[in-house]
C-alpha cells in the first residue's frame, strides 16, 4: 500500500481498526484526542463500538467488562486519565484480560500541562495500581513504527492474556508523517480464548475475577503472572541500537520522541568528526537488560547518557542494568519542554570535554 | 400409600451449594427470586451476572450463569461494556447500597442514563454489610452505625439516599421499582418486579433497576425477626415501596 500522510494519534486509531480492535471506550483528553474523534466516525462504519464514557474510572472498567467477552477492545488517554484507570488495570492484569491502553503522556504531576512528557514511566513499567503486576510497555519513536507497534499490541495483549501499554508523548500524537498499512493483516495464530465470558450454554459457568481469597490461590495466581512476565522477559525483548561503532566513547541511551532527538543529534556530530551510538528499548518493561549491558560494557564506552523528557525515570533501569560498570548521567527536561538537538550536542560535548554533564539551568 | 414428590425444587439457576450469608440475611432470598426468573424466562444459559464488593461479592459461587467479579461500584461500568459488545446476551449486576449508592453514583448513573440495556438489583439494607457495619448513603437519619456510633446526624452527613427517587429524575425511559422480601407477599411482588425489569431488557426495551429492601441482622444488631419488623417499621417508611419509572411513562 502507498504510504499516506497521517497525524500520529489518527494513525494509532487506524492501525487499532486494522488489528481487528473495534470496540473503543474512552474519556475525552488532550493532546490525544484526534484519537477519539476519528473512531466516532471509524468505527460505526466497520460495526464495532464507540462509547464516550462518563470517567476513565468508568473506561477501565468498562474495557474490563468488554474484555470479558473475549473480543479486541482498547482505549486511549493522556497522563492524568491513565492515573484514573488504574484500578480496572490491576483488576484486569490479576484477571488476565487482554486490552490495549494508549498513554499519550503530557508534563505532570497533578494537571501539569498539556505537552509532551515522558514522566509517566515508572507508572506504566513498574505498576501503577495495585498489587504484584506488570504491564507489557511498547515506546515507539516515529509514527510508522506506532502503527506497527499498536498492530502487535493487541496480538501480544492477547498471547499473554495481559494488558499492554503503548506509551507515546504529544509529539508522536500530533506529528504528522508519512505511514504504510499493511496491505493484508496476519499474524501468529492464538489458542481460542476459552476464558471469555459467553453465556453458561452446556457448560459451567465461567468466572472472571481477580478475587482469591484463599491464600494459597492468591499466590498461585501470583506466581502465574510472574511467569508470564518472565516469559515476555524471554520473549519480547524490543530495541534498537543507532550508530553504535567501535570508536564511540558515550553510549546515549533513550526512548520514544528523546530518542528521535538523539538520532538528529548523533547524525550532526558526525558532520564534525564525533562519533555517538544510541541505545533505544522499544521494549520499556520488559527491559532490554542483556542487550543494554552488552552495549554499555563494551570496552571503548567511558560514559552512559541517559536523556528522558522527565526527571529521571527510565534512568533509573539504565543504572540498575549497567551496575556501575561505567558511569551513568543523565540529561532530561520537563513540564513539556522537549530538548533540542543542539542541548543533546551540548550535553555530549561536556562529557567529551569534562565528563560532566551541565546542569540544566531554568 | 401415596408416593412423594418433590414440589420445591432448586432453580437451575442457582449452583447446589451453601452460601456464607449469615442466618436471617435476606441476600439469599434475593438470589433465589433473580435464579427463578432466569429459569422461567429460559435465558440462564446466555446471562452474565457482574458480581459487586460487598457481602454479595461470591455471588458468582451461588448462580448458574457466567459472571465477572467488579471493583467497589463500578458493575455498571463492566455491564455496559459487555452488554455493548454482547447485546445477544442477558446481563445483570447485582449491588450493595454502598457499592451503588456511594462509590459507584457516577457508574449508575450515568449507565442509566444511557439507557443501557442490562438489569440492576441493588439491595437496600442501609448499611456496609461486608466491612462490618459502617455507615451507608442509606443509613437512616439517627440510625447507630460503627462510624457513627451516636447514630446517623444528617445534620453532618446529610439524609439517607433514595435511588429510585433521584434516578427516576432522569429523562431517559427506564424501569425503576422499589420492593421488599421481609414477608411472604413483599417477596411475591419483589419477583413480579424482577421478572418484569428482565423482560424489559430482553425486549431491548430500557435499563432496569429492582432496588430490594433486604436486611442485615448481623450488623443492624437484631434477630432474624426483628429485623423484618425493622424493614416494615422504619426503612419502608423512609423508602416507599412502588413502581418509580416505567419505559411507557405511565406507573
Ligand atoms: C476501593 C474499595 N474501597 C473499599 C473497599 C472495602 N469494602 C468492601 S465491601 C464495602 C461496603 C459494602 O457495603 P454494601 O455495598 O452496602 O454491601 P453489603 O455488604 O451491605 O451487602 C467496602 C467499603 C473495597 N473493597 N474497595
Ligand atoms: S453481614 Fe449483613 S448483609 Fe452481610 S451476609 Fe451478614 S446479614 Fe447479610
Amino acid at each position: 500500500m502507498a504510504k499516506i500522510l497521517m497525524k500520529g494519534n489518527e494513525a494509532i486509531a487506524e492501525a487499532a481498526v486494522r488489528a481487528g480492535a473495534v470496540n473503543y471506550f474512552a474519556y475525552p483528553i488532550t493532546p490525544q484526542n484526534e484519537v477519539g474523534e476519528y473512531l466516532a466516525r471509524r468505527l460505526p462504519e466497520v460495526g464495532g463500538v464507540f462509547l464516550q464514557a462518563e470517567s476513565e474510572v468508568a473506561v477501565g472498567n468498562m474495557l474490563f467488562g468488554a474484555a470479558s467477552t473475549g473480543k479486541r477492545v482498547f482505549t486511549t488517554s493522556s497522563s492524568p486519565g491513565i492515573s484514573l484507570m488504574q484500578e480496572a488495570i490491576s483488576y484486569m492484569a490479576g484477571a488476565q484480560l487482554p486490552v490495549v491502553l494508549l498513554n499519550i503522556m503530557r508534563g505532570g504531576p497533578g494537571l501539569g500541562g498539556i505537552l509532551p512528557a515522558q514522566s509517566d514511566y515508572f507508572q506504566a513499567t513498574k505498576g501503577g495500581g495495585h498489587g504484584d503486576y506488570r504491564l507489557l510497555v511498547l515506546a515507539p519513536s516515529t509514527i510508522q513504527e506506532a502503527v506497527d507497534l499498536t498492530m502487535l499490541a493487541f496480538h501480544l495483549a492477547d498471547k499473554y492474556r495481559n494488558p499492554v501499554m503503548i506509551i507515546g508523548d504529544g509529539m508522536i500524537g500530533q506529528m504528522m508523517e508519512p505511514v504504510e498499512f499493511p496491505d493484508s493483516y496476519t499474524e501468529p495464530e492464538l489458542p481460542p480464548k476459552t476464558w471469555a465470558a459467553t453465556g453458561a450454554d452446556g457448560r459451567k459457568p465461567q468466572v472472571v475475577k481477580s478475587l482469591f481469597l484463599d491464600p494459597i490461590a492468591l499466590e498461585k495466581n501470583n506466581i502465574l503472572l510472574h511467569e508470564k512476565y518472565q516469559a515476555m522477559k524471554r520473549e519480547e525483548i524490543r530495541f534498537e541500537c543507532y550508530k553504535t561503532a567501535p570508536k564511540n566513547k558515550i553510549l546515549l541511551v533513550a526512548y520514544g520522541t528523546m530518542a528521535r532527538i538523539c538520532q538528529t543529534a548523533i547524525d550532526e556530530l558526525e558532520g564534525e568528526g564525533i562519533s555517538v551510538g544510541l541505545f533505544r528499548p522499544i521494549t520499556c518493561f520488559p527491559f532490554p537488560e542483556e542487550a543494554l549491558y552488552a552495549e554499555a560494557t563494551k570496552s571503548n564506552i567511558e560514559t552512559v547518557l541517559t536523556i528522558e523528557m522527565s526527571m529521571g525515570q527510565m534512568v533509573e533501569d539504565v543504572e540498575r542494568v549497567v551496575a556501575r560498570q561505567r558511569p551513568v548521567k543523565f540529561f532530561g527536561r520537563t513540564g513539556g519542554i522537549v530538548p533540542s538537538p543542539e542541548e543533546v550536542i551540548q550535553q555530549i560535548k561536556q562529557i567529551l570535554a569534562s565528563g560532566q554533564p551541565t546542569k540544566v539551568k531554568v | 400409600m401415596q408416593s412423594l414428590t418433590t414440589t420445591f425444587t432448586r432453580p437451575e439457576g442457582l449452583q447446589d451449594v451453601v452460601t456464607h450469608y449469615c442466618p436471617g440475611c435476606t441476600h439469599g432470598i434475593i438470589h433465589r427470586l433473580v435464579a427463578e426468573v432466569l429459569d422461567e424466562l429460559g435465558v440462564r444459559e446466555r446471562t452474565l451476572g457482574v458480581a459487586p464488593v460487598g457481602c454479595s461479592v461470591l455471588a458468582y459461587n451461588y448462580f448458574n450463569t457466567d459472571f465477572l467479579e467488579s471493583p467497589h461500584g463500578r458493575a455498571p461500568a463492566l455491564a455496559t461494556g459487555f452488554k455493548r459488545l454482547r447485546p445477544d446476551m442477558i446481563v445483570f449486576t447485582y449491588q450493595g447500597d454502598g457499592d451503588l449508592a456511594s462509590i459507584g453514583m457516577s457508574e449508575i448513573i450515568h449507565a442509566a442514563n444511557r439507557g443501557e440495556k442490562f438489569t440492576t438489583i441493588f439491595v437496600n439494607n442501609a448499611i456496609y454489610g461486608m466491612t462490618g457495619g459502617q455507615m451507608a448513603p442509606t443509613t437512616l437519619a439517627g440510625q447507630v452505625a460503627t462510624t457513627c456510633p451516636m447514630g446517623r446526624d444528617t445534620g453532618k452527613t446529610g439524609m439517607p439516599i433514595r435511588m429510585c427517587e433521584l434516578l427516576s429524575g432522569l429523562v431517559t425511559p427506564a424501569y425503576l421499582e422499589r420492593v421488599a422480601v421481609h414477608f411472604p407477599q413483599q417477596i411475591i411482588k419483589a419477583k413480579k418486579a424482577i421478572r418484569r425489569a428482565f423482560q424489559y431488557q430482553i425486549e431491548n426495551k430500557c435499563f432496569s433497576l429492582v432496588e430490594v429492601l433486604s436486611t442485615c441482622p448481623t450488623n443492624w444488631g437484631k434477630t432474624p425477626a426483628e429485623s423484618t419488623h425493622w424493614v416494615e417499621e422504619n426503612l419502608k417508611s423512609y423508602f416507599p415501596l412502588g413502581v418509580y419509572k416505567t419505559p411507557e411513562g405511565a406507573k
